[in-house]
């Protein structure tokens, strides 16, 4: 990688080089690693107030809090906590901030195609931020109905549903336009002797993902806004009073919120495929089949959103046919666990805190994949379906995987990010409380919905409340592993050490950069002439 | 334990593939975990310090897509087929028409008799119209693996046949509003000899199961005063509290008697609640909505008989 390394040492992006200075020059920012990092600061606010609404419904569920927290909050909360970590922090989470930071710099670019479209994007989400946190105090107070809004619940309520849509229909603009943005740039700013087949795999992912971000979206997006009109001017499209169809509703609403659960998880399985060969030493096993597995994904994961609605009616057809497609939709998803497993085979593995959280990852997604293929066979689903069962299966698959791997991809970035290294001894202590609390209470609600707890529950039989009281213990664990880990990345930034240029000894063109990168990431455009996890001649150097 | 209760063929047509695809899953999961932490030990910096550059190998790729999809496929066609099942009612299994409202479910069988607990004979098909009067709602009975939603303007129908004698719960599984956990009721199973003498008795039979249920913590509905019995048995109380709580109508906490604004057609008008506006409320509701409620209670079907007992029951809540 000759002529990468800059001879003069250039700003780093964090100084302020502009005409503007301060919170202005962030605010004004076009370059893609600030419009990352603004993300990030805005994302894990919102992750923090929804921990914070999770850990309430949970003591709720202890009936402690039920003197506080009436039915009607509890159902705010649980919406309100849905459409927070749903619309702000995972669906958005690893393309908005790891790949608006990283794309460009991973496909040897100085930055993404349209950098004011990219901060424009930005003040969507803010805009749509705003609305989502003002739709809880005004009209007729938090929506709660569920992060779903199905109808008919979601025209007869009288709490504020049409602001709270309106805020998911603006956000919707920021993943269409970033969506574009990175399509954009995949296709055009590629470093020259960069083909597809040598772009490292975060950029498949984020190239699949930005697909299903600009095809599913506008969908979405007009479901929403005929929710508004329909509460308006009653339109009746989904209110069967007049003459609409609740299910037509539903149909619409999954085909995009399908998708969007792979939204959420191609980056993930990206970064998670970045992780390993660095710490593996070794180029990824099945580099072609990692990436034709982000697209078949990403193809057929758009054809299964019915299997949300197994119990609401469908005819028999529709039932057998979205069955047999979720299970193939399993398939590539197996793929990459393998390929990820056996790039560890022979490697030389330096065990470092990323690795321990992409592992982590591993085992918590397979647990994920796993429980959806039982909501995915028809007879099982009949019985799990809509009950604490699948609230812990999206945990797995959200937050035991988006979540795991955004963690793990921050302890793998961070140094890049901020030219600072954190204390691993205290991430390291950070994972045992997070891990044994994940299971805790999320293999606990798997429980809980086999013996029959159905969600979105106020008060439960009493038969459910010693599973109830273990679920709880296991989110104060979570939490605790949530707050150390926290902790230690925020002191880093103040306190840490000088980090390296590289280091993990990773191959790709991130570390060939100094940390923090230069404004313009590189001096002179990189030549790539090989694939991005060759490891060879680093050793022999 | 309730919950590995099976009660019905259905639970047991479910429950077999869940076996089948758990076992599949312990085994998958057990074997990369295992293989992660081997290899991680075998193969970490100071065992091997020189990684071998190993790029793929075709052969395993195909194997590693071909077991999953036969396996997945495996389990789709079984799921299916054990689902297929629960949609085919028999034919000479009972109908009976099932009616969700926030936030009470009802029962009426064919011979018309209206209930708010289900009973169901031991060992017969029951068939289950399952409709909704207002939102979408989730016929649940965990002990049976089954469920279906209550979609307005649209019947969705499954079956049962209970194979235990029991009282099993009943659970709404769609958020519905305020009182959606509230919204439980019993599915009792009872051998059929009891649930015909109940279901050919007439009017005053004793419902059957009160053995059974007399056992359980719920309150049980036998106890309540008669006019009580019949409000809560027709939903009334989801919108009408008996203890002066404001709700979607009004309460009947000292309602009688008392003066009233009413609209009739539109105007309004003063009126005294007397016996004569308890029983035109409850028979035709839209005539006289007391100022301020929305008009929205259904008509509900009394019999004459019930309908003196609410009205006594009324009277008392002073």
């Amino acid at each position: 990688m000759s002529g990468t390394h800059a001879t003069t040492p250039e700003p780093s992006y964090l100084v302020d080089t502009g005409t503007r200075t301060g919170v202005l020059a962030w605010l004004t920012t076009t370059d893609h690693k600030r419009i990352g990092l603004l993300y990030l600061y805005s994302m894990m606010t919102f992750f923090f107030v929804g921990v914070g609404i999770g850990l309430v419904m949970r003591l709720v569920q202890l009936t402690t809090f039920q003197k506080l927290i009436t039915a009607q909050t509890y159902n705010a909360l649980f919406t309100v906590h849905g459409v927070i970590m749903i619309f702000l922090f995972v669906v958005p989470g690893l393309p908005a901030i790891f790949g608006n930071f990283f794309l460009p710099i991973l496909i040897g670019a100085k930055d993404v195609s349209f950098p004011r479209l990219n901060l424009a994007s930005w003040y969507f989400f803010i805009a749509g931020a705003i609305l989502a946190v003002l739709s809880l105090f005004t009209g007729g107070g938090a929506p709660d109905t569920g992060w779903t809004f199905y109808a008919p619940f979601s025209l007869k309520t009288g709490t504020n549903v049409s602001l709270a849509v309106f805020a998911a229909f603006v956000l919707g603009f920021s993943s269409m336009l970033t969506g574009i943005n990175f399509i954009t740039t995949i296709h055009r700013m590629r470093a020259p002797g960069m083909h597809w087949f040598r772009m490292p795999l975060m950029c498949w992912a984020l190239y699949s993902t930005a697909w299903i971000q600009l095809l599913a979206t506008p969908i979405v997006a007009i479901t929403l806004l005929l929710v508004i009109l329909e509460r308006f001017f009653g339109i009746g499209i989904f209110d069967p009073a007049k003459g609409g169809d609740p299910l037509l509703y539903q149909h619409l609403f999954w085909i995009y919120s399908h998708p969007a659960v792979y939204i959420m998880i191609l980056p993930a399985m990206g970064a998670i495929s970045e992780i390993l060969p660095t710490f593996a030493k070794r180029p990824i096993f099945g580099y072609k089949a990692i990436a034709f597995s982000s697209m078949s994904i990403a193809g057929v994961g758009s054809l299964v959103w019915a299997h949300h609605m197994f119990t609401s009616g469908m005819s028999g057809m529709a039932l057998m046919i979205f069955s047999l497609l979720t299970m193939v939709v399993a398939v590539p998803s197996a793929i990459k666990v393998f390929n990820w497993v056996s790039t560890l085979y022979k490697g030389s593995i330096d065990f470092q805190p990323p690795l321990l959280f992409a592992l982590t990852f591993i085992f918590l997604f397979c647990i994920g994949g796993l429980t959806g293929v039982m909501q995915g066979a028809l007879a099982i689903n009949v019985h799990i379906h809509d009950t604490y069962f699948i609230v812990g299966h999206f945990h797995y698959v959200m937050f035991g995987g988006t979540g795991m791997a955004l963690f793990a991809a921050l302890l793998y970035w961070f140094p890049k990010m901020f030219g600072k290294m954190y204390s691993k001894k205290a991430i390291y202590a950070s994972w045992f409380p997070m891990f044994i609390g994940f299971n805790m209470l999320y293999f606990g609600m798997m429980i809980l919905g086999m013996m029959g707890m159905p969600r979105r529950y106020y008060v439960h039989l009493p038969q459910f409340h010693t599973m109830h009281v273990i679920a709880t213990v296991g989110s104060w664990l979570l939490v605790l592993g949530l707050v150390i880990f926290f902790a230690t990345l925020v002191y880093a930034t103040f306190k840490g050490g000088k980090a390296e240029a590289n280091p993990w000894g990773g191959v790709t063109l991130e570390w060939t950069i100094p940390s923090p990168p230069p404004l313009e990431n590189f001096d002179v455009i990189p030549t790539i002439t090989r694939g991005p996890y060759h490891f060879e001649q680093e050793e022999h150097r | 334990m309730d919950w590995m209760n099976q009660a019905a063929l259905s639970a047991q047509k479910s429950d077999a593939v869940f076996f089948y695809v758990f076992g599949l899953s312990v085994v998958f999961l057990i074997f990369i975990t295992v293989l992660m932490i081997y290899f991680v030990v075998r193969y970490s910096k100071k065992r091997n310090p020189v990684a071998s550059q190993i790029e793929g190998h075709v052969g395993l790729e195909i194997l590693w897509t071909t077991i999953p999809l036969v396996l997945f496929l495996s389990i789709f066609y079984y799921g299916w087929t054990n689902y297929e099942y629960m949609r085919q009612a028999p034919r000479d299994a009972m109908a009976i028409k099932v009616t969700a409202r926030q936030w009470s479910w009802s029962f009426e069988y064919p011979n018309g008799k209206q209930t708010k607990v289900l009973f169901a004979p031991l060992g017969k098909p029951m068939r289950l119209d399952v409709r909704s009067a207002d939102m979408i709602h989730g016929f649940f009975v965990p002990s049976f693996r089954l469920k279906i939603d209550a979609v307005p303007a649209r019947t969705n129908t499954t079956w049962f046949q209970a194979t235990k004698p029991g009282s099993y719960d009943i659970e709404c599984t769609v958020i519905c509003g305020v009182d959606h956990s509230l919204m439980l009721s019993k599915v009792v199973i009872v051998p059929e000899a009891e649930f015909k003498a109940w279901y050919f008795g007439g009017e005053d039979a004793p419902e059957p199961g009160k053995a059974l249920r007399a056992a359980e913590a719920h309150p049980d509905l036998a106890n309540q005063p008669m006019g009580l019995a019949v409000l809560t048995a027709k939903g009334c109380l989801a919108c009408h509290s008996v203890d002066g709580k404001p709700k979607v109508g009004p309460t009947l906490k000292a309602i009688y008697g008392r003066e009233a604004q009413v609209l009739v057609a539109g105007n309004l008008h003063t009126i005294t609640v007397d016996d004569a506006y308890l029983r035109r409320s409850i028979t035709d509701p839209g005539a006289q909505v007391v100022r301020g409620y929305p008009p929205a209670m259904p008509k509900t079907a009394l019999t004459a008989q019930e309908l003196d007992e609410v009205v006594r029951y009324i009277k008392t809540l002073d």
